[in-house]
């Protein structure tokens, strides 16, 4: 077992800055997709709670449709598919005009996917809130849109934060993916590091130890994120 | 557009697709054996009270759920051959990391499943004299698999899906034999969409049987 | 004030209010009583809409509460409701639960709600509370809040749906008594309970239900002293014996 050990390499030009770009995509691609999982999939969990069976049945679709085709499926029908189907102009500028096209595509990927996990724990989180908080709130007249708004969003945002740190961190390692349709992000670039220079260990074991640093981050600050949103006097807020 | 859908190139390469298929299923199945073997070991072991145990179980399962699986193929796609001193097929490479990958999942999804049995079942269990083992055989783990099952099938589903990640070091699955056809013949939408469809209806099927299932054996 | 006639619900096959009709005038107090799954709370639910119906009329200061053009909103601002487990918001102050429904339905500004509130809270004996949380509370100082909550939308009648079921016993009466002022100060009030001591001290009616249907419906002197229907007599024997 022959191995020539050069963890300098990963301090030179220009793997280092293959490195440092690569998280940078990495990051750029997580927080973009999260915007948009976040705010879709808050309406579309919202849709899946309320009475009208029309809009609760598209909300349970979109769940279904985005939950049963492979992440890496869904990526190639947005980048490859998904500009035949636009009107000729707006398919070349997709294509070609937008710039950064695989950034764009990917981040409208792992978000509109992440979006419908985030609406499932949007809904287990209003479900879980007891029926007499809606008809408390009914009661003292508050319209449907001012129950969600004072009562049952405040109340469930604050019990899901960590299954929504969970999902967070899901759209940070998916992005990943990204890397199929070219984009460089970290992953991709230490692939790359290992076939240009065969320092496999090297390359890898930075990307491994950048994603749990990061991972690591992101729970720590989401841990007193939830510390401070704590409700006093209340230790579970599930229904009675 | 649709009028020039040319359905016959997926109608011709539908052995091809099938090859692919097989390699998809086979690998989904074993990784879920060895997943499901690993899982319960990981499992017990961070339920152990000797703390070395329970920490170092609780640490594998932490190192694999902070890293992003195609991270994990490129590792092993890269260590297996090189730990032993060979060339090996990217399926042997791919099957470790899925495995590992995967047990770690399992472990969590275990673990959750026998401390969701309460206290005070496992008290009842002691009050009748039954010893620890005898305690986690007839009180504990059936009571456990129960709440497990459709959690456990629920991430076999995900593994399913997550086998299509063998695309980044070229193993012909289901996946990659359509996308060779597609580039071949120049007919991504055909190709691509059949795929997005089969896995839909193959997914949805099992989803909804696990929910079937779900409601028929709740307590 | 209230008026309900004919009113029937079911729950799929299973009826839950079989032809119902009672009505309660501006200033009486009326209580609902009977076996568990009567239908006492749902009567109740129906008046404000909370609960739908399928079948008869109820109206509430001559506004149809069944009726699809209804504004409930603005109706249920005119009804105060207690629920049995208080279901105080638990994400903000006690103050500011009284206030909610002052600044988002009465369209109140704050300064206003938060007078209101400060005078309700000191009314039920709560008022250096204003800034905890409801989970700080006592049940049955919770349960004072929410009795407050409602008062905070001066409403023309309130409905209470066992407020004292899910109190330990020692704080029953705190809460009852604030009841008891209540219906003393001219409140239009119908209190679905099981306590006989409430309904013989202020109750002017008496409305007894078993199975979806209202079996009594009497003046309190006839209910508790002359002899009613057997399912009636039954009831009472059983709950006065504590």
């Amino acid at each position: 077992m022959n191995y020539n050990w050069n963890w300098a390499i990963l301090v030179t030009d220009p793997y280092f800055g293959w490195i440092i770009s690569g998280l940078g995509w990495t990051l750029a691609v997580a927080i973009c997709a999260w915007v948009i999982a976040f705010s879709l999939g808050s309406v579309i969990g919202i849709m899946r709670t309320v009475d009208n069976p029309v809009i609760s049945t598209i909300g349970a679709s979109y769940v279904e449709v985005f939950r049963n085709i492979p992440l890496l499926v869904q990526m190639f029908l947005w980048y490859f598919i998904f500009p035949e189907l636009l009107p000729e102009e707006a398919g070349t500028w997709v294509k070609r005009g937008m710039p950064l096209p695989e950034f764009w595509t990917a981040v409208v990927c792992l978000g509109t996917y992440t979006a419908s996990r985030v609406a499932e724990q949007v809904r287990a989180g209003i479900n879980a809130i007891g029926i007499g908080q809606r008809q408390a709130a009914m009661a003292i007249g508050l319209t449907p849109r001012q129950v969600y708004r004072y009562v049952l969003l405040p109340v469930s945002y604050r019990t899901i934060i960590p299954p929504m740190t969970s999902e967070f961190l899901g759209i940070f390692k998916n992005s990943s993916l990204a890397l199929t349709i070219g984009v460089l992000e970290l992953t991709a670039q230490t692939r790359q590091i290992e076939e240009y220079t065969f320092q496999g260990f090297e390359a890898f074991t930075t990307a491994t130890i950048l994603y749990i640093v990061v991972t690591f981050m992101v729970m720590t600050v989401m841990r007193s994120v939830e510390k401070k949103m704590h409700i006093p006097g209340v230790i579970s807020l599930g229904a009675k | 557009m649709f009028s020039d859908f040319d359905y016959q190139v997926v109608i011709d390469s539908i052995p091809f697709l099938w090859e692919g298929m097989q390699l998809t299923f086979l690998l989904t199945f074993l990784a879920i054996v060895g997943g499901l073997f690993l899982g319960v070991l990981l499992a017990l072991a961070r339920l152990s009270h000797i703390k070395v145990v329970s920490f170092l179980a609780g640490s594998y399962v932490n190192f694999f759920r902070s890293m992003p699986l195609i991270l994990v193929i490129f590792w092993f796609y890269f260590l297996v051959p090189f730990i032993l001193g060979r060339p090996v097929g990217g399926f042997y490479s791919v099957l470790v990391a899925f495995t590992l990958f995967e047990g770690a999942y399992y472990c969590e999804i275990m673990r959750a499943g026998i401390q969701s049995v309460k206290m005070g079942q496992l008290q009842a269990g002691q009050a009748i004299g039954l010893t620890y083992i005898q305690n986690m055989r007839y009180v504990v783990l059936p009571q456990a698999f129960r709440n497990m099952i459709p959690i456990l099938l629920t991430q076999a589903v995900i593994l399913f899906q997550d086998t299509s990640l063998v695309y980044v070091v070229g193993l012909h699955d289901f996946l990659v034999n359509a996308e060779i056809v597609a580039t071949r013949e120049n007919r991504l939408i055909e190709m691509f969409s059949t795929v997005a469809v089969v896995y839909f209806i193959l997914c949805l099927t099992f989803s909804l049987s696990i929910r079937k299932l779900q409601r028929r054996f709740s307590v | 004030m209230i008026e309900m006639k004919n009113v029937s619900k079911w729950y799929g096959s299973f009826c839950v209010l079989n032809d119902c009709t009672t009505s309660v005038a501006k200033g009486e107090v009326v209580v609902v009583c009977g076996p568990s799954g009567s239908g006492k709370s749902t009567l109740i639910k129906c008046i404000n809409g909370l609960e739908p119906f399928q079948e008869g009329t109820i109206t509430f200061d001559e506004t149809s509460v069944g009726e699809s053009k209804t504004n409930l909103s603005k109706l249920r601002s005119h009804i105060g409701m207690v629920f049995q487990n208080f279901e105080l918001f638990p994400h903000i102050s006690v103050i500011k639960n009284i206030m909610l429904g002052q600044e988002k339905v009465l369209g109140r500004n704050t300064e206003e709600a938060e007078k209101r509130g400060m005078e309700l809270l000191h009314r039920v004996g709560l008022s250096e509370h204003a800034h905890k949380y409801p989970g700080q509370l006592s049940g049955g100082q919770q349960q004072r809040v929410a009795i407050a909550r409602g008062l905070a939308m001066d409403p023309d009648a309130m409905l209470f749906d066992e407020p004292t079921s899910a109190l330990d016993p020692e704080m029953i009466n705190e809460v009852l008594d604030v009841m008891v002022e209540l219906a003393k100060e001219g409140m239009t009030m119908m209190v679905v309970t099981h306590e006989m001591g409430f309904a013989k001290n202020v109750a002017d009616r008496v409305i007894f239900m078993d199975e979806g249907r209202i079996e009594e419906d009497c003046t309190k002197d006839a209910f508790f002293n002359e002899t009613r229907g057997e399912r009636a007599q039954s009831f009472l024997s059983k709950i006065l014996h504590h």
